[in-house]
């Protein structure tokens, strides 16, 4: 690929991320008022996307062949539970990351 | 100038557990895009200018490959087809932000979003630049890890597997607080049962668009159920 040729595909990438990111501001303006579906779906969404965020950050977990995702399972658990008791975000994050890391690099060889 | 300080210092600690995972995550693009044979202002430029993780992975395969600009364009689209999502979510948080507002869409990652769309700053905090500094900070981390990817490229030997982690927890972590905080837990469960279902029938290169329709279809079938039930919560 020629530099003009890598260029316009990063600039496609570029245009195509933006259009993702612009469009729901450039349909509904803030100006105008917010159809009623669209405002209820602001309000439900963010909780449903979150959900799917997280099986998205999963998706590549061979749950069919060792470890069947039993490492992510475990860390996910270690999270949910650490922040249950404390409610401290950095910690949970930290204790999860921490026990992940040495499941996949120590006991899930 | 203390409207930002103040800003700044709320924005911070929350993007801490994202300055440990852009840094890794920065860092391995940087050195993949090395070991392809490109050099470090690839992927620092590409981490300003697109700061979508996963496309610029994606990105890196599109630039080895034959010229077709159109095609790239269109796996933008569906890559990212999530930030439409995002925008809808939040359409009413960004209104109020002035300037601001153009920077806010434009570095609006999933990191971004899900602090900016769950946390409520301190009430003396200004909102508005609160959110700017999520975004600002969570684009410096990225933008740094990807230079030194780059840069450092052939002389670095992880032994850090695993570290990729703190994204999954964080998600998690941030599904708990909105879990905790709300009483309505349907689209919550909605979110993450619609998209394991269509990780399950499309497989994982392929299930986003047809999870976001299906969220979609079943969070406005359950519109008139979900909309009574939380007019009586707030009232």
């Amino acid at each position: 690929m020629s530099l003009g040729q890598t260029i316009l595909t990063v600039a496609a990438v570029v245009l195509g991320t933006m259009v993702t990111r612009f469009l729901p501001f450039l349909l509904f303006p803030a100006d105008k008022p917010t159809p009623k579906v669209i405002k209820y779906l602001g309000k439900v969404l963010p909780c449903a996307v979150i959900g799917l965020l997280v099986v998205y950050c999963l998706k590549d977990v061979a749950v069919l062949s060792w470890p069947y995702g039993l490492p992510e399972l475990i860390g996910i658990g270690a999270t949910a539970a650490l922040h249950w008791w404390k409610r401290n975000m950095l910690l949970s994050i930290a204790g999860g990351t921490v026990l992940y890391m040495v499941l996949v690099q120590l006991v899930f060889l | 100038m203390q409207t930002k300080m103040r800003a700044f210092r709320a924005a911070f600690p929350y993007t801490v557990p994202i300055c440990a995972g852009f840094t890794f995550l920065g860092l391995a693009y940087g050195i993949y895009m090395n070991s392809m044979g490109f050099s470090f202002l690839y992927p620092m430029l590409m981490s300003i200018t697109i700061f979508a993780g996963s496309m610029e992975f994606v990105t890196v395969g599109l630039l080895v490959s034959p010229f077709h600009p159109l095609h790239a364009f269109a796996l933008a689209l569906m890559v990212n087809a999530r930030h439409l999502f995002y925008g809808i979510s939040m359409l009413d948080k960004y209104r109020d932000t002035g300037k601001k507002k153009w920077y806010l869409i434009f570095g609006m990652c999933d990191e971004s979003f899900s602090i900016n769309c769950s946390v409520q700053p301190p009430a003396q905090v200004d909102k508005g630049w609160f959110m700017f500094f999520v975004t600002l900070l969570n684009h410096c981390y990225w933008f740094i890890g990807s230079t030194l990817g780059g840069l450092l490229g052939s002389f670095i030997h992880f032994s850090t597997e695993g570290i990729e982690f703190v994204m999954t927890a964080l998600f998690v972590v941030i599904f708990l607080d909105q879990w905790f905080s709300q009483k309505e837990h349907l689209p919550a469960v909605v979110g993450v049962s619609a998209s394991a279902l269509c990780l399950i029938a499309f497989g994982s290169g392929n299930f986003i668009v047809p999870a976001m329709a299906l969220i979609l279809i079943l969070l406005l079938l359950f519109k008139k159920r979900l909309e009574q039930r939380m007019e009586v919560e707030e009232s």
